[in-house]
């Protein structure tokens, strides 16, 4: 709080000696030293009123509502998160409308990193000012890392099932999709099964969102074409010797599929979720997305809170604003399944043509256990660089 | 008078100094430490992880890559270098190659792995082009996302980085010594084998050396272009850093950024040992 009171004085001090050239050094350092001073007391003196430390609470409800969150949130003014990219889930507009409504500028950091470089970050960065105070992560990381966050739970908690978070509030998954074979109808073949990306008409064309012993997205790529090829959750070998013959046969392509090389057509089938695949379809008039009945792989991220949040207030405001009505339903705008779909639907908050827009599967949503997760990792480790090289 | 003043010519040094052991030595003790501490505290086990088959897979890949594109970028340099430096010394010729060469030696990263992918990766406007002239150039494999692809996009910036070293030594040579050559009765043949050759083999082979060191270390050019099962070892490096599915091992990644550090004090120390054969042999 001091450090951040202190700093607009600089900043005026720095005027006061644009403006009068005659006053001295000595003076003008005096000054800042006095003016400095007097912030601290006056800081210190705010610290003995009963004012909440957000940084260890746990609701809004709790602590003054959320009228006194949303003021201390505005106090602090800002807000930073990290590997956020702005074309993914309709995080552009989710940042853009959270600021909009609340002043709030936020700092987006990294925004192509991975769940590990979020962890990274609060570990590297410590108490900073630079530190993420929000972390949105993929459940291996988010389970793995539980001693870095701090519990809080939103003003919506109950319409989240109790197995799609921690009790307290260490992490509470958001929103979710399926796996999904995105491509362009204008440069390949309809794709209607995993075993049709092995025909002729897909050389040089299928690529996967990561490295699969890198990034979840990629992990549950891999997942899904073992399942439909007869494998079982428990036994990822069959999609990694899938992608051994899609790498024999020529049609792998081992670059990272993004925004650009779909939209210039080096990557024009791709394993990606639902929601981030059905964005190429703003470049790619053509783009389909397409899941497979026997392979649908569902799979959710989480948010969680930097225990070391430079912004206490603001993070858990930010939690609030995802959770709200407006914040879900702007993740399915991006074609995201927001984690209180069920309830918003239920009481008639959700937008309904938003949800109509969401790629459909016909069948029942597999999810990984940690444990599979963890055989299906430790088998790409040791396999996947020969499959596919 | 009387008492020793200390000399204090090395205050000017300070600032590299403390630039180097902030940004130079102090990275590489925590690297060199780091690698032998686990999840449960010291452990010799990231070293032993080294055997793992991919990871001796990468190293290989990384030293052929550095030596392949080290040697032609050596070779191909130097005929540039050398066309530039017996041409006209304030030619049009020499300045364009002389500053496009400072600009390419530094163009590298995604940028460059996206320019090839645009012209010659299987949907890039090149590749189309003559593939509807019956010129396949991935009839065979996409060797473009392999180790010859890789090596092809590492040429672009290796080449240049030769002209920029390798120029200096070339200018050295004077026409006089040819010249002196002949009256002596020598040939073309006696001056490169007993002049030229010897007198600019130490800095054709220390460029080379650099060119390895050069390649060894990039990143991101070869993260661009091949993304998938970590080809070379600095990518294996950053999978084992930010590996979100759980793959995550800093003590490992530790470990495998030793096995580089090692190769390129090799390199540095018979880069080392040539320079100096250089100074001698320019005496």
């Amino acid at each position: 709080m001091s450090a951040e009171n202190v700093a607009p004085q600089r900043q005026s001090h720095r005027q006061t000696e644009v403006g009068s050239l005659r006053m001295n050094w000595h003076r003008i350092h005096r000054l800042g030293l006095v003016v400095g001073i007097i912030t601290l007391l006056a800081s210190a003196c705010g610290g003995t009123t009963s004012e909440t430390n957000w940084g260890t609470a746990t609701s809004a409800a709790g602590n003054g509502g959320m009228d006194a969150l949303v003021a201390a949130a505005k106090k602090e003014g800002k807000l930073n998160i990290i590997a956020v990219p702005r074309d993914w889930a309709n995080y552009g507009a989710i940042i853009d409308g959270f600021t909009a409504k609340y002043g709030i500028a936020i700092t987006s950091d990294n925004p192509t990193g991975s769940s590990q470089d979020e962890v990274n970050a609060v570990q590297q960065l410590g108490k900073s000012s630079r530190a993420p105070d929000v972390l949105d992560v993929g459940m291996s990381v988010a389970l793995a890392n539980v001693n870095l966050f701090t519990p809080y739970q939103v003003a919506t908690w109950n319409d989240i099932l109790a197995a799609q978070k921690e009790s307290t509030g260490l992490w509470f998954q958001d929103y979710g999709g399926y796996m999904s074979i995105g491509y362009d109808s204008a440069k390949v073949p309809a794709v209607t099964s995993v075993a049709d990306l092995l025909g002729s008409g897909f050389k040089g064309k299928v690529a996967l969102n990561g490295d699969p012993t890198k990034a979840n997205a990629a992990l549950n790529g891999v997942m899904m074409a073992s399942l439909a090829n007869g494998g079982t959750v428990d036994d990822i070998g069959k999609g990694v010797d899938f992608f051994h013959q899609l790498k024999l046969k020529g049609n792998f392509v081992p670059v990272q599929a993004t925004t650009a090389t779909v939209k210039n057509g080096t990557t024009p089938v791709v394993f990606d979720w639902d929601y981030l695949s059905a964005g190429h379809g703003t470049d790619v008039p053509t783009w389909k997305v397409f899941v497979p009945s026997n392979a649908i792989l569902l799979d959710f991220y989480a948010q969680a809170i930097s225990k070391n949040a430079p912004h206490p207030a603001a993070a858990r405001l930010w939690e609030e604003y995802l959770y709200s009505d407006e914040g879900q339903n702007l993740w399915l705008k991006g074609l995201a399944r927001p984690v209180r779909m069920a309830a918003m639907q239920a009481s008639g908050k959700l937008d309904a043509a938003a949800a109509a827009k969401l790629p459909q599967a016909n069948g029942t949503p597999i999810r990984l256990s940690p444990e599979q997760a963890t055989a299906a990792k430790t088998y790409l480790a040791a396999h996947w660089a020969a499959a596919i090289s | 008078m009387g008492g020793r003043r200390l000399s204090l010519d090395w205050i000017g040094a300070v600032p590299f100094l403390v630039y180097v052991a902030i940004f130079l030595f102090l990275p590489t003790a925590i690297i060199a430490v780091g690698a032998f501490f686990g999840e449960n505290g010291p452990t010799l086990e990231n070293f032993t992880n080294l055997s793992r088959p991919y990871i001796v897979t990468s190293i290989v890949n990384s030293v052929v890559l550095s030596a392949v594109t080290a040697v032609a970028g050596a070779v191909l340099g130097a005929l540039l270098t050398y066309a530039i430096a017996t041409g006209n010394p304030r030619g049009t010729f020499r300045r364009v190659v002389s500053s496009a060469c400072g600009v390419l030696a530094q163009f590298g990263g995604v940028t460059l792995a996206f320019a090839f992918i645009a012209t010659i990766g299987p949907a890039g406007f090149v590749y189309v082009w003559l593939a509807q002239h019956n010129l396949d150039i991935y009839s065979g494999t996409t060797w473009l996302y392999e180790l010859p692809g890789l090596e092809l996009v590492y040429l672009y910036f290796q080449i240049p980085l030769m002209v920029l070293i390798f120029l200096p030594a070339v200018d050295g040579i004077r026409p006089q010594w040819r010249e002196a050559t002949e009256s002596l009765g020598g040939n073309t043949w006696h001056y490169w084998r007993h002049i030229a050759g010897p007198l600019l083999a130490p800095a054709f082979l220390g460029s080379t050396l650099l060119l390895f060191a050069n390649s060894l270390s990039a990143y991101a050019t070869a993260a661009a272009l091949i993304n998938q099962g970590g080809i070379i070892l600095p990518l294996q490096i950053s999978n084992a850093i930010t590996s979100e599915v759980g793959l995550h091992e800093p003590g490992f990644a530790k470990a495998q950024a030793v096995v580089l550090i090692v190769i390129v004090a090799i390199v540095t120390v018979a880069y080392a040992l040539l320079q100096r054969r250089t100074a001698r042999w320019l005496q």
